[in-house]
């Protein structure tokens, strides 16, 4: 089962990187660079539906004390930081070609590095609790607290930003989106997420045989 | 008994408890002076520059010692062996939280009152006008450090290396009120009026409301241990 997810999900990678690179048009004033957009952008959605996961998650553990539902949130965390760490790095990868700076303190970037940590805190909580049963409820509370956080993170430090002074640089990305960089960037969203399916599936079934192992 | 009466018992219970041993209050009122002539020292003496930087010294002051007074709060209960005492409370647990949430909240506005006077003494600030719209954001802010403070706080003092994680934990949820915060008193210091930051005032009402109601229903699965 999760052996056909992972060769749907390698299928759906490369018919989003043959898209990005020979369908999607080169931009105008970016050239090449801009096409790392493709992985750029979905690798954030995708890393949301994984916090959406953990929440979920995590309030189903507290519910039922389920083993299975705490898998799957700490499944989804790590693969979850591991995706906004792509959206992150090919972030910056981007900025430093098109903004000369690798970093810088505009209210996207900040918000995320800002989720980006606490999911951080919500691994490290697990690891440092010897009793697993006991860093699962904690990890839990942290998960819960952490994903209803990231509504307030995105107003706050978008208010920080740009009620104070305005973008010094215009926003990236296609001016006018045409048809085939939203179809392009569509095929990335749904390769990127069944990888990112897959990957929670495979840390799923090594955690419950871990848990076999160590039971 | 109610619930406000079992939660009344953890914060008249703390109090005494404090009072008497005068352990966390006198450190954490003397760390924060202390904060404030290291301000003083690494800023320098340069009244324009300190006075751009202020609103962001004076939450600074009150986030370190926070840091320092919450992490102590179950610690406490642990070391002293009492935790089994408070699993044994009757009824609901979340009473238990509200009654560690008032304490804590009890001895932020202690340290808050202590650091906003020598801030204005030391740092040559008039709050004067600004003071009732600051008491404000202070109170919104406060209930907001605490009510995450005094959660994470039960889930470290089980956690090894628990000093280092609980700042860890803390800072990085807390971004929204401290930013919400810091904007506000900025703005109340330049003497702007109170509509001006209602949408920060919005957020920090909406903060503390997801903080203390998730607080209020994860608590007994933290008090387990």
């Amino acid at each position: 089962m999760t052996r056909w997810l992972g060769v749907v999900a390698m299928l759906g990678v490369l018919a989003g990187l043959v898209m990005a690179f020979l369908v999607a048009p080169r931009e105008m004033t970016q050239g090449n660079v801009q096409r790392i957009m493709y992985v750029h952008v979905p690798a954030v959605w995708v890393a949301y539906l994984a916090f959406l996961v953990v929440l979920l998650g995590s309030v189903a553990y507290l519910w039922s004390r389920a083993p299975a539902a705490d898998r799957t949130a700490h499944a989804a965390a790590e693969v979850g930081v591991v995706f906004l760490g792509v959206n992150i790095a090919t972030g910056a990868i981007w900025g430093k070609p098109t903004w000369g700076t690798w970093w810088t303190w505009d209210a996207r970037l900040t918000s995320v590095a800002v989720v980006f940590v606490i999911f951080i805190g919500y691994l490290l909580v697990r690891q440092m609790t010897d009793d697993p049963e006991r860093g699962a409820r904690f990890a839990a509370v942290v998960g819960i607290v952490g994903a209803l956080n990231i509504p307030l993170v995105h107003f706050s430090v978008y208010w920080w930003r740009t009620l104070h002074q305005p973008p010094t640089f215009a926003k990236p990305g296609p001016a006018a989106a045409s048809s085939a960089i939203g179809a392009a960037l569509l095929v990335n969203f749904v390769g990127l997420l069944l990888l990112c399916a897959y990957f929670i599936a495979k840390r799923y079934d090594l955690l419950r045989a871990q848990q076999e192992a160590t039971a | 008994m109610t619930f406000v009466r079992r939660a009344w018992a953890v914060v008249w219970k703390d109090v005494l408890a404090e009072r008497r041993s005068k352990e966390t209050v006198n450190a954490v009122l003397f760390f924060s002076v202390l904060l404030l002539f290291v301000f003083e020292f690494t800023l320098g003496a340069d009244r324009d520059r300190l006075a751009s930087v202020l609103p962001g010294l004076l939450w600074l002051g009150v986030l370190l010692a926070a840091l320092l007074g919450l992490g102590r709060s179950f610690v406490l209960e642990r070391e002293n062996e009492c935790w089994e005492a408070l699993l044994l409370t009757p009824g609901d647990k979340s009473a238990v939280y509200v009654g560690k949430l008032a304490g804590n909240l009890l001895l932020m506005a202690l340290v808050e009152a202590v650091v906003l006077t020598l801030f204005t003494l030391f740092m040559n600030v008039d709050v004067g006008r600004a003071l009732p719209g600051l008491l404000l954001v202070l109170a919104l802010g406060t209930l907001g450090i605490a009510a995450v403070g005094t959660l994470f706080g039960a889930m470290t003092a089980h956690v090894r290396a628990r000093e280092l994680l609980f700042p860890v934990l803390l800072l990085p949820v807390l971004v929204p009120v401290l930013l919400a915060i810091v904007k506000s008193t900025e703005a109340l210091l330049a003497g702007e009026p109170l509509g001006v930051v209602s949408h920060w005032l919005k957020l920090l009402v909406a903060a503390d409301v997801i903080y203390v109601v998730v607080g209020l229903l994860t608590f007994d699965v933290l008090l387990e241990g």
